[in-house]
């Protein structure tokens, strides 16, 4: 774990490796479940990786543990970003992972914290992550105890109005144990079209100028490439030191990063992976493996 | 048992329900008070006042306010929310779905100013569908203890029920049914008076209005029986069954619709286990207004010569007029 936001070239390295694996489980899972989320779990990647890879102080064989770092996932319908995160990470086999979307499984379609060890917080209607993360800091707060809270939120996620009344009353509360990550990728599921008419590439973000709002309700702003995992770690740190207010990392992103043909482009929010689809995505991984 | 006796007694719930906030504290440290800005309507002053480190404002902000008991339960605190009802149920109604039912997260939802009697307020403010919709939430536990004795009683047995439970209060002092030998366990009913000729069911504050139509109804010769119904979920199906096979006819009434409330579930229980003739007494399909409290159980039918009629009713023609 890295407290203070450094990381050494050799460490990045095996981490990148890590986030190409994130998302050739992801690729895979979907395709096996038969549809899925693609656009988010790839935009949010190296946000997960980062966090539970080495961010956060957590241990996957305690996931009850009462002193470890909370995490909510407020975009929940990214959860095969999360599981993919959680199994390589051991909380659950990887094998798991063909289960998602199953009958029985503890992979559910948005994260259900009843039937899965590891997950903080059941999530899946957007706009409700920040405020149980509110919850989680307080608690620390009022217990004597130091852990952080992390929440991810969505540009689409937070157009809901909670997410607002959420970040008022974590700066009212100075709450410098939360810190919020925003996966600004810049495209909702299907949102406004431009006036160029609709297309892939005529959508307008689901919004602008996070900085300005969030500063507004008393955040301290944080700016970087959400691809960068070595900015996401050092961004982290920071926001873990005592400042009197919460952080908002705001992390740039592109929707459906790292598969060509899913980047930038809205109708791969979610949909079904065909075998040619898999067969693609999984030489540019592997291409980019080699790259390393 | 023997009958109870209505006292002159009057307590309001929000008074007890503001006192007892601060026993729960004082017995589990783990208790903390989340308001809505509306704390001095509630009562939860008093802990503002008396315990302020259990204290947390949340502003006027409902779904936020959920979802923070649903983060603070998670990490094993014991939040109670309080606001007015409307806002508890509507306001945050996914919230409290989907980060404190589905979890199934230790969360307690203290809903005051439920039903018409909320203070001259309005339809805005006066909650008359909360129990219909409250007991189709799976996993919700759902209690409207009936005087202050009871309030306190169904406080502390929430405390210590491990799970999400909805408290259904009302505002103004209302007459003490209870005294201090009540036994309130959750899915428990209670017979407080013995009769034999119909069975009148109740929840809520309405109790003390049934009993007092059994009163009117012994004038005239008839024996009323009446159930206490404080658990409408868990809710006592033995109880309700029994009733309704010992006089043969059962009157269900509430501060509440007579659409899935209390009346609702009595028929689906009684209709699957002992189909029984029966009426319910309670506001028709349609919303209150503003108004003196005496006026709007008049207008609305809640009065006991509304639940006495509607009993003479179903002795002399069988199954009873609803108010739809």
């Amino acid at each position: 774990m890295s407290t203070d936001g450094r990381v050494s070239p050799a460490r990045l390295q095996e981490l990148r490796r890590t986030a190409i694996q994130v998302r050739r489980h992801v690729v895979e899972s979907v395709h096996h479940a038969g549809a899925g989320h693609l656009g988010g779990p790839m935009s949010a990647t190296e946000i997960l990786t980062a966090l539970y890879f080495e961010v956060m102080d957590i241990d996957p064989a305690m996931p009850s543990d009462p002193d470890r770092d909370r995490f909510i996932l407020s975009k929940g319908h990214c959860s095969i970003g999360l599981y993919a995160v959680l199994a390589q990470r051991g909380y659950f086999p990887e094998e798991e992972l063909k289960t998602f979307d199953a009958i029985n499984s503890r992979l559910q379609g948005h994260p259900d914290m009843a039937v899965l060890p590891g997950l903080d917080m059941s999530t899946g209607s957007l706009g409700q992550g920040l405020s149980p993360g509110i919850g989680m800091a307080l608690a620390a707060r009022l217990q004597g105890k130091s852990y952080h809270t992390w929440v991810v939120v969505g540009d689409g996620d937070s157009q809901e109005g909670q997410i607002w009344e959420a970040a008022f009353v974590a700066g009212r509360y100075g709450l410098d144990n939360l810190t919020c990550i925003l996966d600004w990728n810049g495209l909702q599921q299907y949102g406004w079209s431009t006036e160029a008419g609709y297309g892939n590439d005529n959508r307008l973000p689901p919004q602008e100028n996070p900085a300005d709002r969030w500063q507004a309700f008393g955040w301290h702003t944080e700016e970087i490439d959400g691809h960068d995992l070595e900015q996401i770690i050092t961004a982290c740190g920071q926001a873990r030191v005592a400042s009197g207010a919460p952080t908002l990392i705001i992390a740039r992103t592109v929707k459906g990063k790292g598969i060509s043909y899913m980047e930038g482009d809205y109708s791969w929010h979610s949909r079904p992976v065909t075998d040619e689809d898999l067969r693609l995505a999984r030489q540019e991984l592997s291409a980019q493996e080699e790259t390393l | 048992m023997a009958n109870l006796i209505v006292t002159d007694q009057l307590v309001a719930q929000r008074d007890v329900f503001g006192n007892t906030l601060v026993e729960l504290i004082d017995r589990d440290p783990r208790t903390y008070v989340l308001d809505g800005d509306l704390a001095n309507s509630t009562k939860a002053d008093i802990v503002s006042k008396e315990r302020p480190d259990h204290f947390l404002e949340m502003g006027i902000a409902e779904q936020n306010m959920m979802g923070v008991a649903a983060g603070m339960a998670s990490c094993g605190l014991i939040p109670w929310l309080s606001s007015f009802a409307v806002f508890l149920v509507n306001r945050d109604l996914d919230q409290l779905r989907v980060v404190v039912a589905q979890p199934n997260l230790n969360v307690k939802i203290g809903a005051g100013y439920t039903g018409l009697l909320t203070g001259k307020t309005g339809k805005t403010h006066q909650e008359v569908s909360d129990i219909a919709i409250m007991r189709a939430m799976p996993n919700l536990t759902v209690l409207a203890p009936a005087d202050g004795v009871e309030t306190r009683q169904a406080m502390l047995a929430a405390n210590e029920w491990e799970g999400p439970v909805y408290l259904r209060l009302t505002r103004d002092p209302h007459p003490t049914i209870f005294d201090a030998d009540h036994d309130f366990r959750i899915g428990a009913a209670y017979i407080v008076r013995e009769g034999t000729d119909v069975t009148i069911m109740s929840t809520g504050v309405q109790t003390v209005r049934a009993l007092r139509a059994a009163d009117l109804l012994a004038a005239d010769g008839i024996s009323a029986h009446v159930l206490h119904v404080p658990s409408i979920k868990p809710i006592d199906v033995a109880a309700i069954v029994a009733a309704g096979q010992k006089t043969g006819r059962v009157v269900a009434t509430e501060d509440h619709t007579i659409i899935g409330g209390l009346g609702g579930a009595v028929a689906e229980i009684l209709a699957e286990n002992a189909p029984t003739p029966m009426a319910r007494v309670g506001i028709g399909d349609t919303y209150g207004e503003s108004a003196p409290n005496e006026e709007l159980l008049e207008k609305y039918g809640l009065t006991p010569a509304h639940v006495a009629a509607s009993a003479r009713r179903l002795l002399q023609s069988g199954p009873g007029v609803a108010h739809i």
